[in-house]
C-alpha cells in the first residue's frame, strides 16, 4: 500500500515529463471538452418547455452544472494540496494554485444564472436561502484563498499558508451547510415549499449530465492549460533567482 | 539533551504574563473598544433613532459588531511578535509551538475579548436593549468567544508578515466566523422569542465549536506560524 502511494507521488513528479505528456493531452482534451459542450447545447435546446417554469427551466443546465463543479473544484484544491503536503508531489501546490480562480468562476456563474433563474420564478434576484448562502460563503473562500496565494511573494512559504487554508477551508464548508440549513429553517420554513420542484424527467435528467460532463472536461481542460503556465511561471522563477 | 523534563506550566505561565503585559501596555484595546461604541453610534444614523426598531435590532447587531471588533484585533496578535523577531524565539522554546500560542491567544482574550465583552452591555443600553436580552446576549458571546479567537487567529498567523495583513485576515477569517454567527445570533434569536429562557440548543452547539475549534486551530496556527517563518 505504502509502495503505492510512493509510486503514485512520483507519477510526473518530474515537471519535465509532465510537461511532455500535457502537451500532448492537452488539444485533445481541449476539442472533447468543446465537442460534449456542443452535443449537451444541442440536447438542451430540444428540452421542451416546463409546464410550470416555460422556457426559463433551460438555466438549470447551466447552473446546476457549474454549482457541481463549484464544490468540485474545491475538493480538488483540496486533494492537490494533500497530494502536495503528505507526499510531497511537486505539481500539488501548483495544480490547487491552478484550478483555484477556475473554481471561483463557476461559483459566480453558479450564483449568477441563480439570480437570474431566480427573477421569474420566485419574483426577486436573491433570497437568503440556505443554498444561495452557503455558495455565497464558498465564494469568499474561494477569494481568500486566492488571495492568499498573491499576497505571499516567496513561493514556498505561499504554498504551505495556501494549503493549510486549504484543509481549514475544506473542513468549513460542511459546517457552514449545516449551520446555514439549520438558520433557514429557523426564519423561513415556508418559502421551502416554492422551491421544491418535482423529480426530474428523464427529457431533462440526460441533457443535465451530459452538460455535467461537458463542465467536468471544460474545468479539466482550462486547468491543465493553466497548470502548464504554473509550471513555465515556476521555470521562469527559478531562472530569475538564479540571475 | 538531558534526561531530565521540561517543566511546561512555568514557561506558558510566563508566556501568558509576559503577552498580557504587551496587550494592557501596548494601547490595543482602547481602538478596539472605541470601534464598538462607533458602531453603535453610526447605527442610528443609518437605521433611524426609532427606538422600538433599534430595540429589534439590538441583539443581532451587537453580535455583528462584537465579531468585527474580534476581526480589528487580530492584526497585531502576531505581526508585532513577527517585526521584533519574537515569533523566532517562541519557535525556540524547548515546548511545543502550539502550547506558546494558546497562551498568547488566552492573554488576547483575557486582555481584549474580556473588556469588549464587559462593555457590551453599555453599547446595548446605547441600543435600547431590553433588559431581558442582556443576560442571553452575553452568554451567547460568551460561548463563542473563545472560537472567534481560535478562528480569527488561524487567518491572523496565515498573513503575517504579510502586506495588508489587516485585510487579508478580514478576507480568509469570515467565512470561518459564518457559524459562529449564525449559531450565536440564531441562538439568541430563539431565547429572545421565548423569554426568560436560553436556548440550550443552540448554547450548545455555540460551546462545542468553541471546544473544537480550541482543540483543532493551535495545530493550524501553529503550522501558519512555522510556514511564515522558515
Amino acid at each position: 500500500m505504502l509502495e503505492r502511494l510512493e509510486n503514485l507521488s512520483a507519477l510526473y513528479a518530474n515537471p519535465r515529463r509532465f510537461m511532455n505528456l500535457a502537451a500532448r493531452v492537452h488539444t485533445p482534451l481541449w476539442l472533447v471538452a468543446v465537442g460534449v459542450l456542443a452535443f449537451g447545447l444541442f440536447m438542451v435546446s430540444g428540452v421542451p418547455d416546463d409546464y410550470q417554469q416555460g422556457a426559463t427551466v433551460r438555466i438549470m443546465f447551466v447552473h446546476v452544472p457549474a454549482a457541481w463543479m463549484a464544490l468540485f473544484a474545491y475538493s480538488f484544491i483540496f486533494f492537490a494540496s494533500l497530494l502536495a503536503a503528505v507526499l510531497r508531489h511537486p505539481l500539488g501546490y501548483l495544480a490547487a494554485r491552478a484550478a483555484a480562480p477556475v473554481g471561483a468562476v463557476f461559483t459566480l456563474v453558479a450564483l449568477v444564472t441563480g439570480a437570474l433563474w431566480g427573477q421569474p420564478m420566485w419574483g426577486t434576484w436573491w433570497v437568503w436561502d440556505a443554498r444561495l448562502t452557503s455558495v455565497l460563503v464558498l465564494l469568499f473562500i474561494y477569494l481568500g484563498y486566492i488571495a492568499l496565494w498573491e499576497a505571499i511573494d516567496d513561493y514556498g512559504r505561499a504554498a504551505r499558508a495556501t494549503s493549510i487554508l486549504a484543509f481549514v477551508g475544506f473542513v468549513n464548508v460542511p459546517i457552514v451547510k449545516f449551520s446555514v440549513d439549520w438558520w433557514n429553517t429557523l426564519h423561513q420554513p415556508a418559502s421551502v415549499s416554492r422551491f421544491a420542484r418535482p423529480a426530474l424527467h428523464a427529457d431533462f435528467l440526460y441533457p443535465l449530465l451530459v452538460m455535467g460532463v461537458a463542465f467536468l472536461l471544460l474545468f479539466l481542460a482550462i486547468t491543465l492549460t493553466r497548470l502548464q503556465m504554473e509550471v513555465l511561471r515556476q521555470r521562469l522563477r527559478v531562472r530569475q533567482s538564479a540571475g | 539533551m538531558t534526561g531530565r523534563p521540561i517543566a511546561m506550566w512555568p514557561i506558558l505561565r510566563a508566556l501568558f504574563a509576559r503577552e498580557l503585559r504587551l496587550v494592557l501596555r501596548g494601547g490595543h484595546l482602547l481602538p478596539v473598544l472605541a470601534f464598538v461604541f462607533i458602531c453603535v453610534m453610526l447605527m442610528p444614523f443609518g437605521l433611524g433613532p426609532e427606538l422600538s426598531l433599534l430595540q429589534r435590532l439590538a441583539p443581532g447587531l451587537l453580535w455583528v459588531i462584537m465579531l468585527m471588533a474580534v476581526l480589528l484585533s487580530l492584526d497585531r496578535m502576531f505581526q508585532a511578535d513577527f517585526e521584533d523577531g519574537g515569533l523566532d524565539q517562541l519557535l525556540l522554546l524547548p515546548i511545543a509551538l502550539e502550547g506558546a500560542v494558546i497562551a498568547k491567544i488566552c492573554a488576547h482574550f483575557v486582555g481584549i475579548l474580556l473588556p469588549v465583552l464587559a462593555a457590551i452591555p453599555l453599547a446595548g443600553l446605547l441600543l435600547n436593549i431590553h433588559p431581558d436580552a442582556v443576560l442571553p446576549v452575553l452568554a451567547t458571546l460568551l460561548a463563542g468567544a473563545p472560537a472567534l479567537v481560535m478562528l480569527g487567529a488561524i487567518g491572523a498567523a496565515l498573513a503575517v508578515g504579510v502586506r495588508r495583513a489587516g485585510l487579508l485576515t478580514v478576507l480568509i477569517v469570515t467565512p470561518l466566523y459564518v457559524p459562529v454567527l449564525v449559531f450565536g445570533a440564531g441562538g439568541l434569536a430563539r431565547a429572545l422569542a421565548a423569554p426568560g429562557m436560553l436556548d440550550v440548543g443552540a448554547l450548545g452547539v455555540l460551546g462545542l465549536i468553541s471546544m473544537a475549534s480550541l482543540f483543532l486551530a493551535p495545530p493550524a496556527i501553529a503550522a501558519a506560524l512555522r510556514a511564515g517563518l522558515r
